[in-house]
C-alpha cells in the first residue's frame, strides 16, 4: 500500500516535470520573435544547420545565428570545392517589394558573416525570395518565424 | 471629414445650378445611385450574321456589359428590363419620357447596331428623362470583333457625361495569376480587360513573375522575372511577346515602373543588402542612380507631370513614405503616423498618393495628398497591399489575400476595387487566384 502511494507519487512529479519541460519547450521555439527550434532546419552536414532566422523587419543575426555560421564556415573551409548560394527569405506580414529587398539584406548579413570567417565572397551567392518561398504555409506567429529566414544551400 | 464634404456639396450645388441637366455627384460615397434605363439596342433586320458572333444577340449583350460598368461604380443602378415601356428602336428614335419616368428611371440609353461588309455600326442615345432631352448622340463603326470594346466606350462615353469626368472602362488590368500551394505558387502573367472578360495569358508559370506594370500607350509591360533563377526586370511587348531585361545590373533589380513619359523604367536595385532606385532610359540606355542611402529604397512611383518621385524607406527605422525631386534630391519624408507605410502610387491626377499601411498587424489601403496630409484609410483587412489607380483617380485596384491554415489551407489571393471615397468595395472576377494588378491608362484616348 505504502509501496503504491510512493509509486504513484513518483509518477505524478515525473508526469509534472515532463509537462513543465514539454511547455517550456513549446515556449522557447522563439526568443523575442526569432525563430530558436528546430523543426524546419535541415543540414549542410552533421551537425551544420543550413539556415538562420531572423526577427520581424530586421536583418541582425542573433548569437545562435553566428555560431550556426561560424560552423558552416567551418565546413566551407574544409570543403573547398562546394559553392553555395544563400537564399534570403520574408515573412507574409510585410509588402511584397520591401520583402524582395529584405530578403536581399538577410541573405547578405549571413554572407558577410561567412567572409569575415575566412570565406570568400565569390564561394557565396545570394538570392532574395521575398515572401514567396515559405517553409511554413500557415498565418501563425510561429510560422512567420520559421519563414524569416536565410538558407545555405551547396551548388550543384 | 465632414465639413469638407459639406463644403464640396454646396460647392456643386451652386455650379450644378448653372446647368439644368442631371448629373452625378462622385466626390463622396453615393448612397442614393441614379436609376438608368439602359434599353437593349436595337440590331438591323439587314444585318448579317458572322461565323464566331450571334449578331442578333449583340444588342442584348452590348447593353448588359454597359449595365454591368455601371453598377461597378455604385454610382448608377440600372433597373430591370422587364419594366421597360418602349421597344429598343422606337424608345431610340424619340423615348416617351413620361413613361420611362413612370418606372423612375432618371437617364435612358438607347442604341441600334447593324453589321453590314464585316464592319460594326454602332449608335447610342443618352437622354435625360428628367429634362426631357438628348444628352448626346453618338455613332461608332469598327470590325465586329471589337464589339465588347464598343460597349466600354459607350460606357465611358455616358459616364463622362453624367459626372463630368473622364471614364475607365475602355481599360485592361494587368496582374499576376497564381495557383498552386502557398510554398510552390505557380505565378504567370495575365491580362484582362476592366470588366474581367478577355483573360489572356503572357507567360507560361515556368518562372516566377511578380509585379507587372502598364506604360503610358499600354503596349508595353516591366516585371520582375526569376528566369534562369536571376531575379531581374523585363521589359515585354504585349503584341509581339518579345521580352528583354532592363539594364545590366549584377544584382536583383525589382520594383519596376514607367516614367509618366514611357522613356524611363525607375525600379529597385540591390546590392550587398541595400536597395536604391535607379532609372534607365530605354533609348539609350543609360542608367541614373536616384537615391544613395545605406537603407532599403523601394516602391518608387512617379508624379504625372514626371517632376516627383514619391518611394517608400526604411532610413528612419521602419517603412515609411518620402517624396524627391526627380533627379533624386530634396527628399522629404510625408508619413509620420504609427505604423508602417508601403507602396506609394502616385494618382493620375496628381493630388493624391495612394499606399498601404500595416499597424497593429492590420494591413490597410489609403489615400492622403502627396505632401502627407489628409490621410484617409480606405479598407482594413488580413493581409492587402499594392494599389493601382484607375486612369481617371477615382478608383484603386488592389490585392488581398487570406489567412492559411495548416498547409497553407483557405489560402488564397483575390483583386479588389474600391473608389477613393471609401465606398464601393468589391471583388473582381479573375479566372485563377491573382495578385499585383496594374491598371492601364484608357485605350482609345
Amino acid at each position: 500500500m505504502n509501496f503504491n502511494k510512493n509509486l504513484r507519487n513518483i509518477f505524478l512529479i515525473l508526469f509534472a516535470i515532463f509537462a513543465l519541460s514539454a511547455c517550456s519547450a513549446k515556449k522557447s521555439q522563439t526568443t523575442g520573435d526569432v525563430y530558436t527550434g528546430n523543426e524546419t532546419v535541415e543540414y549542410l552536414a552533421s551537425g551544420v544547420k543550413d539556415r538562420v532566422f531572423f526577427a520581424t523587419n530586421k536583418s541582425s543575426l542573433t548569437s545562435a545565428s553566428r555560431e550556426t555560421l561560424r560552423k558552416q564556415a567551418t565546413y566551407l573551409r574544409k570543403n573547398k570545392k562546394l559553392n553555395v548560394t544563400i537564399e534570403g527569405h520574408a515573412d507574409e506580414r510585410g509588402t511584397r517589394e520591401y520583402n524582395l529587398a529584405l530578403g536581399e539584406r538577410r541573405a547578405n548579413a549571413a554572407r558577410d558573416y561567412l567572409m569575415t570567417y575566412g570565406i570568400s565572397g565569390k564561394r557565396i551567392s545570394v538570392i532574395s525570395y521575398g515572401k514567396e518561398r515559405p517553409v511554413n504555409s500557415e498565418s501563425t506567429p510561429l510560422a512567420w518565424s520559421q519563414n524569416r529566414r536565410s538558407v545555405t544551400v551547396k551548388v550543384k | 471629414m465632414k465639413k469638407i464634404i459639406i463644403i464640396l456639396l454646396i460647392f456643386l450645388n451652386f455650379i450644378s445650378n448653372s446647368n439644368a441637366l442631371i448629373k452625378v455627384d462622385i466626390t463622396r460615397g453615393n448612397l442614393d445611385p441614379l436609376p438608368i434605363a439602359v434599353s437593349p439596342l436595337h440590331v438591323d433586320n439587314t444585318s448579317v450574321n458572322l461565323e464566331n458572333l450571334d449578331v442578333k444577340k449583340l444588342g442584348v449583350n452590348i447593353s448588359s456589359i454597359i449595365e454591368k460598368n455601371f453598377k461597378s461604380t455604385g454610382l448608377f443602378n440600372p433597373l430591370k428590363k422587364e419594366a421597360f415601356v418602349q421597344k429598343p428602336d422606337i424608345a431610340h428614335l424619340k423615348p416617351r419620357f413620361e413613361d420611362w419616368r413612370l418606372i423612375k428611371a432618371q437617364a435612358l440609353v438607347t442604341g441600334k447596331l447593324s453589321v453590314k461588309d464585316n464592319k460594326l455600326k454602332v449608335e447610342f442615345r443618352l437622354w435625360d428623362l428628367t429634362a426631357s432631352k438628348e444628352m448626346i448622340a453618338l455613332s461608332f463603326t469598327t470590325t465586329p470583333s471589337n464589339w465588347r470594346r464598343v460597349a466600354h466606350i459607350i460606357s465611358d462615353k455616358i459616364y463622362e457625361r453624367l459626372t463630368g469626368e473622364t471614364g475607365y472602362f475602355d481599360t485592361r488590368i494587368i496582374y499576376v495569376a497564381e495557383s498552386g500551394p502557398k510554398n510552390q505558387r505557380v505565378k504567370k502573367l495575365a491580362i484582362m480587360d476592366q470588366d474581367g472578360a478577355k483573360t489572356k495569358y503572357l507567360t507560361l508559370g515556368n518562372e516566377l513573375v511578380l509585379t507587372p506594370r502598364f506604360n503610358p500607350s499600354n503596349q508595353m509591360v516591366t516585371y520582375l522575372s526569376y528566369f534562369r533563377n536571376l531575379p531581374r526586370v523585363y521589359l515585354l511587348d504585349i503584341e509581339t511577346g518579345k521580352q528583354e531585361v532592363v539594364g545590366n545590373f549584377p544584382g536583383m533589380t525589382f520594383a519596376p515602373r514607367f516614367s509618366p513619359d514611357g522613356k524611363k523604367i525607375i525600379m529597385s536595385f540591390a546590392k550587398d543588402g541595400n536597395s536604391d532606385i535607379f532609372t534607365m532610359d530605354l533609348e539609350t540606355r543609360v542608367v541614373e542612380r536616384i537615391t544613395e542611402h545605406s537603407s532599403i529604397d523601394t516602391s518608387p512611383s512617379y508624379s504625372p507631370d514626371g517632376k516627383y518621385i514619391c518611394f517608400n524607406s526604411d532610413r528612419s527605422g521602419l517603412q515609411q513614405i518620402y517624396v524627391m525631386k526627380s533627379d533624386g534630391t530634396n527628399v522629404k519624408r510625408i508619413t509620420f503616423g504609427k505604423g508602417i507605410y508601403g507602396t506609394p502610387v502616385w494618382s493620375p491626377r496628381g493630388d493624391l498618393i495612394a499606399f498601404t499601411k500595416v499597424r497593429k498587424g492590420r494591413f490597410y489601403i489609403g489615400v492622403m495628398r502627396s505632401d502627407g496630409t489628409g490621410e484617409r484609410l480606405l479598407t482594413e483587412n488580413f493581409y492587402q497591399e499594392a494599389p493601382s489607380w484607375s486612369p481617371n483617380g477615382r478608383v484603386l485596384v488592389f490585392y488581398r489575400e487570406t489567412k492559411s491554415g495548416p498547409q497553407g489551407k483557405g489560402f488564397s489571393a483575390k483583386l479588389w476595387s474600391i473608389d477613393i471615397t471609401g465606398y464601393n468595395e468589391r471583388k473582381i472576377k479573375t479566372e485563377t487566384d491573382a495578385s499585383d494588378p496594374s491598371w492601364s491608362s484608357l485605350l482609345s484616348k
